[in-house]
Order: structure tokens, then sequence, then C-alpha cells
């Protein structure tokens, strides 16, 4: 995960040969998903034509969570390592992460108002969710500030610690919520039919893995922007010392070095 | 340390005179909101109390980390060769032990006020001690986060809030057991508080040395 990037200076572009064909190959499973979702597969015996929100919103879920788990584990490992890389998936991954999380309860929203017939319930998961994504603004906020002070190795642990404790502050607000309605509520509705079957579930899986794969093309390419954007500070850096220096050895301004 | 923090708000009075009546404020402002009419107030009695206690341990929070910005404080502290876990511990102790005196000035109010009836006074006491224990921990922790930030009055409450949503729901559910509910449905929030309490000392603790030397 650390390795350096070879991208080299002058042709800054966040693309590679690889990420083009994910890149391809994520526009076909979405062209694919589009097709299945809203032709090949039946609409549900209950849901009706709803269903069909639910292959973006459960991958969307999905792919949300594995992104906060994700920023975590960069979080500890900056905190151990003190690398670069980790510090830039940190940020990439929890910027993913938001705007999944952003979809993922857009979707919900509309879904639930049109099978619940209301846009917001306190269901566990929903409470959670919306707090998943304050923490994440929160953090956001944090990394900007931090990430303006110079070098990465001195950069200070603050937004790492928040990013550490982001999975574990979600699982902790979901298990207290979780706890708080089901004392309050017995009968919550079965959000997906546990025996869908055929071209649903194929569908839902489809919709899992190309999830998966626009995320990992988003977080390459928000990985590499980040670490040119560290690289373009580096040089800005050395720039700025490499004229000091110019300037005691040569009185005239703007002398060569 | 704790001994240090608390001489200090002994000696200015801030948490006397200005955290306090804004702590009373709040219990009248939702008096005027939702209408003297008791029986709102004293069905949501407990949810007013702990949001009035969240706010004013923010700032409780604030004025722990500030007390020190001035005239190199921090530094005094960094160098002084302390323990950072003692330092932590000390500071969240002095939070703390303001937090127990606000809340109970809170808990008459909202007696008096509210027309709130005890029924469980151990729960009631468990309760207030057991919150008071992660909000004191939890709130430090983030509290030294954004101490030194130019943007820390705007930047605590979004990091601070969210995290603080489950000791939030549990003393809300412990307490409204405890004001005239059952009291055996209220333990088991007590020990989730307990847990997060525990959660939060254990982790801070840990990670105080890296966040004092920066902030």
């Amino acid at each position: 995960m650390t390795t350096p990037l070879a991208v080299p200076v002058g042709r800054a572009t966040t693309g590679s040969r690889a990420t083009r064909w994910l890149g391809i190959l994520t526009l076909a499973g979405l062209g694919l998903l589009v097709w299945c979702a809203f032709w090949w597969s039946p609409p549900d015996v209950v849901q009706k034509d709803a269903v069909r929100l639910l292959y973006v919103h459960v991958p969307t879920a999905i792919v949300a969570f594995t992104a906060c788990f994700i920023t975590t584990v960069a979080s500890a490992m900056w905190l151990r390592r003190k690398s670069e890389g980790w510090w830039v998936l940190g940020l990439a991954s929890a910027e993913v992460a938001l705007v999944f999380t952003g979809v993922c309860l857009l979707t919900g929203a509309i879904w639930g108002r049109i099978t619940w017939g209301t846009y917001w319930d306190w269901d566990p998961r929903i409470t959670s969710t919306t707090m998943l994504f304050i923490l994440l603004v929160g953090y956001l906020a944090l990394r900007r500030i931090d990430g303006e002070s110079g070098d990465v190795g001195q950069r200070g642990g603050r937004s790492a610690v928040v990013g550490l404790l982001l999975f574990p502050n979600v699982l902790i607000v979901h298990f207290s919520v979780d706890w708080w309605r089901s004392l309050h509520q017995t009968a919550t509705i079965t959000r997906l039919d546990p025996t869908i079957e055929g071209p649903m579930l194929f569908t839902l899986v489809l919709g899992i893995v190309v999830f998966s794969m626009l995320f990992v093309w988003l977080l390459i390419h928000r990985f590499r922007l980040a670490w040119l954007d560290e690289r373009v500070g580096v040089l800005g850096l050395d720039d700025a010392i490499r004229a000091r220096r110019s300037e005691a050895h040569d009185p005239t301004p703007g002398g060569t070095s | 340390m704790a001994g240090k923090d608390l001489r200090i708000e002994w000696r200015s009075r801030v948490t006397t005179h200005q955290i306090l009546p804004f702590a009373v404020l709040v219990i009248l402002l939702f008096g005027m909101a939702l209408d003297p009419d008791r029986g709102i107030l004293a069905r949501a009695s407990s949810g007013l109390f702990w949001i009035a206690v969240l706010f004013c341990s923010l700032l409780a929070i604030q004025r722990a980390f500030t007390i020190e910005a001035a005239d190199g404080g921090r530094d005094a502290l960094r160098l002084s060769g302390l323990d950072p876990a003692g330092v932590f511990l000390g500071k969240a102790a002095a939070i703390a032990v303001q937090l127990i005196a606000l809340e109970i000035v809170l808990a008459l109010g909202v007696v008096i006020m509210y027309g709130a009836q005890i029924t469980g006074f151990l729960l009631l006491l468990a309760t207030c001690l057991a919150a008071t224990a992660g909000l004191a921990a939890a709130g430090t922790l983030y509290g030294v986060l954004a101490a030194g930030l130019s943007v820390r009055e705007t930047l605590l409450p979004i990091l601070l809030l969210p995290v603080l949503a489950p000791v939030l729901i549990a003393a809300t559910r412990a307490f409204e057991a405890a004001l005239g509910g059952v009291a055996v449905e209220g333990w088991p929030w007590c020990g989730l508080l307990a847990i997060f309490a525990l959660l939060y000392l254990i982790f801070g603790t840990l990670a105080f040395g890296t966040l004092l030397e920066e902030s």
C-alpha cells in the first residue's frame, strides 16, 4: 500500500492503464446493472417497483461501511508507521465513504417514502448511518486543518485519532440505537425479503460487485490526487528552501542554483 | 492535576458564575419553548435534563482547555514531566467534578420546575456517575484534539456530539426508569454507560500522550 506511485513530474494524471480498464469495466457493469434493475428483474410482490431502489441502496451501504473501516485501519497504521501512504489513504477513503453514505441515505429515504410512507423512521440503521455521515463530516473538517501543516512525518495524530475512533464510534452508536429502538418496538419491517432468488438476487449481487468496483476506482483516483497534492506541497517547500539557499550564496536576486 | 484545575475554577468562578447560570437558563428556556403545560415537561424531563448537561459539558470542556492556552500553560504542562495518562485522568476528573455539581443543580431544577418524581434514587445516582465519567473521558479526549485550533469552538461540537449520542440515549432511558418508571429497566442502560466510560478512559489514557504533544 505504501509503495510510491511513479508519477513523473510534468505528466500529472491520476489515470493508468489498469485504472482505465477498471473504469471501462465499471461503466459496462453499471450499464448492465441498469438493464438488470429496470428491465430484466421483475417487480417485487410486496414492494412493487420500489424494490429496484435497493439495487443501489444496499451496495452503497456496504461500500460506505467498508470505506469507513478502511479509514479506521489507515488511521491506525498511520499512527504506527507515520508513512505518507496511510495518511493519504485515510483521507481518500473517508471522502468516498461520505459520498456513498449520502447516496445510501438518499435512496433509503426515497425507498422508505414509497414503502413505509415516510422519508424518515427512527430505525437503528437510518439513525446510525446519519450519525456516521456527521462523524465523517467532522473527520474531514479536522483533516482539512491537519493537512495544511507542513511535512507528513511531523503532522499530528489529531485527525488520525479521530479516524481511528470512527468505526468503533459507529458501532457503539449503532448498538445503542438498536437497543433503544428494540425496547420500544418489537416488530420491525424486514427490509429485504430473505428468500429472494433468480433475477432479483443476481441483480443485487451484481450491484454489490459493480459498486465495489466503482469504489475501488474512485478510491485509487482520489488517493493519487491526494498523493500529488502532497507532492506539490513538498515541491513548494523544496523550491522555497532552494531559493533561500541560492539567495545566501548569490547576492544577485533570482540567482540560479 | 485535578486539584490545579479545580482550584483555578474555584478562584475564577467561571463555572459557578457562568456555566451554572447557563444550565438553569437552558432549563427555563425549555419550559418556555414547551409551554409550562406540566404534562409535557414532566414526561420529557429526563431528555431535557441530559440535553442541558450535554451543552454545559461542551462549555466546561472548552473552558478546561482554554485555561491552559494563555501564558504558555500547555508548554509548561508538557515540560513538567507529568505522565500524559495522569494529565488525562486529572483533566477528566476535574471536568467530572464540575459536571456532577452541575447535575445536582439541574436535577433540583427539573424536580422543582418540571415536577418530575424521583422513584429510583440509587439508579439516578449510578446513572449520573457513569454518564459523567463517560462525558468527561470522551470530552477530555476530543477537547485536547480541538484545543489550540483556531476553529475549536465550532469544531468541537460536531466532533464530540455524535460520539456522545449513545450517552444521551442511555442516560435518558435510565433516567426515565428512575423518574417514575420501573427502576429495573434502567440498570442495563446504566451498564452501557459504564462500559462507554471505561472504553473512553482506557483509550484516552493510551492516546493522550500523542495528542498532548501537538496541541
